[in-house]
């Protein structure tokens, strides 16, 4: 180790250094940037392969170039071969494109609801569960089908379960506010309680209810893809875009939390306005997903910790990479829980949780080793 | 006091906390050019001072001015480019590589022009605080010294007029101990003002301009080092006997001790 070299200026604004004592950049702005790329296109391409044979496979099976071939006529190219089976068109019109798209759309919310959740929490092991939003939509929806609420038809079930998470989550947050700050155990704490509480309220629900409306209450938390139409799409799209989009702006202030909240607010964060902006949209990110789709877990939660691993922890290509590999993850989990056994759906939300449980476990002991484990 | 403008005024500033008064009626200046330590017992409250200085906590009562502006009224991001704040402790949530953290400095300059100092701030800040061989470090894996000195550097790089540090020294060895206040004295003489707490009271006497004594949420004292550093008046505030002798031009400030030194090393035979 050099000794302490005394600043020839002292003024840090001031420069006048020689070459030999300054040191050598670690890392150029070139090789920052073509890592950035190379890693967002090289998941952006993966997203499009998933796509392409997402769509392709099931009952009936179209070959991915002539999935491609659709999409291009469809787009008025007279490229690549149209599908050859007569019903081949309108099955990846009507049935596998809109799932497609919902199953990316909805990865890409819960994965990057938990990079944020992460990083707004400074704490590796939050997830958008934590604060509510998926308890909360859940008693939403079960009081929805259990009451046989129909106001707003078909879609009354993801309509409450929307507000039901907002609302959980909000109130979460509401409750463990104190004298204008917020501490962060306080906020998982009382996540906590409220969700003892909803799950025994999902529990008296699921009592009052007859076994059609139990059956409909438990798939519903196991959580499928089956059945996405384009105008569900349709409204799941603008929230989850530009829930991702908003929380691409916030990134670069959500590297800062990390020296917790006293160091970040001397480096210039208010911090409470960063927090309130970030939860808000956690909750509609979470909500939006699990509001057509159930509750799929550990995406939001491993999806984060798989980018950091590859890319480091910094948010402004941690949150980006999570929204493209959610949705690559969720598109290759929706087409394994279609095929994995004929002419059965299995439930999304078992698959991911069944794959993300063991292999969150693995993460945890490597962090161990390598780090010294998270604190 | 002369009529210099001051960097930081503390008028009657008291905080209580749950009935407990932690400080009472304290008045504390910092000029620019001056290095203020800030020393007392446990529990004197230099802590929530320095917390009250820097914003953190809002006094029950007083005032708190900085660069002559109410403090409460500064927003955030604008309050970070006028004081900088290095914590008695440092943790970091995520392994960010020491250069990154560093890096956090320089955010309250972001979209200023400012701005485009910002590679060469973050590296001459790295060699003041001697961490550029750590730079590619993951911060979660460095040593308590090295984390404090990755903080330091974070505190240079925010380049603001007021620095206001919390006993940096305690995790560090004796070479850069002396290195992190001799740059604290540099940029003090470049015109910064700084306020440091610190309780190696030979440290304060070396390289403070002018000496703090909290003791019970009070101002005991509050002068240049040769004033205020006196045996009877530290024996009286720490509640134990202090010599304070002098040593190669610098005052050193060393406890009296009751017991015999251990004059020649007795080995005992472990049964």
């Amino acid at each position: 180790m050099t000794a302490v070299l005394p600043a020839t200026d002292p003024t840090p604004g001031t420069g006048g250094r020689s070459g030999a004592d300054r040191p050598a950049p670690t890392r150029s702005g070139a090789r920052v940037l073509a890592g950035r790329v190379g890693l967002l296109g090289g998941l952006g391409v993966a997203l499009l392969v998933a796509a392409a044979f997402g769509a392709g496979h099931g009952q009936l099976d179209v070959p991915p170039g002539e999935v491609v071939g659709s999409v291009l006529h469809r787009l008025g190219l007279d490229w690549g071969p149209l599908p050859s089976h007569p019903q081949g068109e309108n099955t990846l019109w009507q049935v596998r494109f809109p799932r497609v798209a919902m199953a990316a759309l909805a990865g890409a919310a819960l994965a990057t609801a938990g990079a944020l959740m992460q990083g707004v929490f400074g704490n590796p092991l939050a997830e958008p569960g934590v604060v509510g939003v998926s308890s909360g939509a859940a008693v939403a929806a079960a009081s929805v089908i259990v009451l046989d609420l129909t106001f707003a038809g078909t879609w009354t079930v993801a309509c409450c379960a929307f507000l039901g998470g907002l609302v959980t989550t909000i109130l979460v947050y509401v409750l463990s506010r104190d004298g204008g700050r917020t501490e962060v155990v306080t906020l998982v704490l009382t996540g906590i309680a409220l969700n003892a509480v909803t799950s025994a309220g999902l529990a008296f629900l699921m009592f009052l209810g007859d076994t059609q409306a139990r059956e409909e209450i438990v798939f519903w938390q196991l959580g499928s893809l089956n059945g996405s139409r384009w105008e569900q799409v349709g409204v799941v799209a603008p929230l989850a875009l530009g829930g991702i989009l908003v929380a691409l702006l916030l990134a670069p202030r959500l590297d800062l939390l990390a020296l917790g909240d006293r160091a970040a607010r001397h480096v210039g964060v208010d911090v409470e306005r960063l927090r309130m902006g970030t939860i808000v949209v956690v909750a509609v990110l979470t909500a939006a997903a699990v509001s057509f789709c159930g509750i799929i877990a550990f995406v939001g939660l491993v999806v984060p910790h798989l980018v950091r691993l590859v890319a480091g922890p910094g948010h402004r290509l941690l949150v980006p990479a999570s929204a493209l590999g959610g949705a690559v993850l969720l598109v290759v989990a929706d087409l394994w829980a279609r095929t994995a056994i004929a002419y059965a759906d299995l439930p999304i939300g078992m698959l991911t949780s069944l794959v993300g449980g063991p292999f969150f476990f693995w993460l945890l002991r490597r962090a161990r080793r390598t780090a010294g484990g998270w604190a | 006091m002369s009529g210099a403008a001051t960097a930081i005024s503390a008028r009657g500033v008291g905080v209580t906390v749950e009935g407990h008064r932690i400080l009472e009626g304290v008045d504390v200046d910092v000029h620019p050019g001056e290095l203020l330590a800030l020393v007392g017992p446990n529990g004197a409250g230099k802590s929530t001072l320095l917390g009250v200085l820097a914003g953190d906590t809002t006094p029950s009562a007083g005032t708190v001015e900085l660069d002559g502006r109410p403090l409460r009224r500064v927003p955030t991001r604008e309050l970070a480019q006028l004081r900088a704040v290095q914590l008695q402790k440092q943790g970091l949530a995520f392994g960010f590589r020491v250069e990154d953290v560093v890096r956090m400095g320089r955010s309250p300059w972001h979209r200023t022009p400012a701005e485009d100092d910002d590679d060469r701030v973050v590296a001459e800040s790295m060699t003041r605080a001697d961490v550029t061989t750590l730079a590619g470090r993951l911060f979660p894996t460095l040593s308590g010294g090295e984390q404090a000195r990755t903080s330091f550097a974070r505190l240079l790089a925010q380049a603001a007029p007021v620095l206001m540090l919390n006993e940096p020294t305690a995790a560090l060895d004796i070479k850069h101990q002396e290195a992190l206040l001799d740059v604290l004295r540099r940029t003090v003489r470049a015109g910064s003002a700084a306020v440091v707490v610190l309780h190696d009271l030979s440290l304060a006497a070396a390289y403070a301009d002018r000496v703090c004594v909290l003791a019970d949420g009070r101002v005991r004292a509050d002068g240049s080092p040769a004033e205020v550093l006196t045996g009877p008046l530290l024996t009286e505030v720490y509640g134990h006997p202090v010599d304070v002798v002098e040593h190669a031009g610098h005052l050193v400030v060393v406890p009296v001790r009751s017991h015999a030194p251990a004059a020649s090393p007795t080995l005992q035979e472990v049964p």
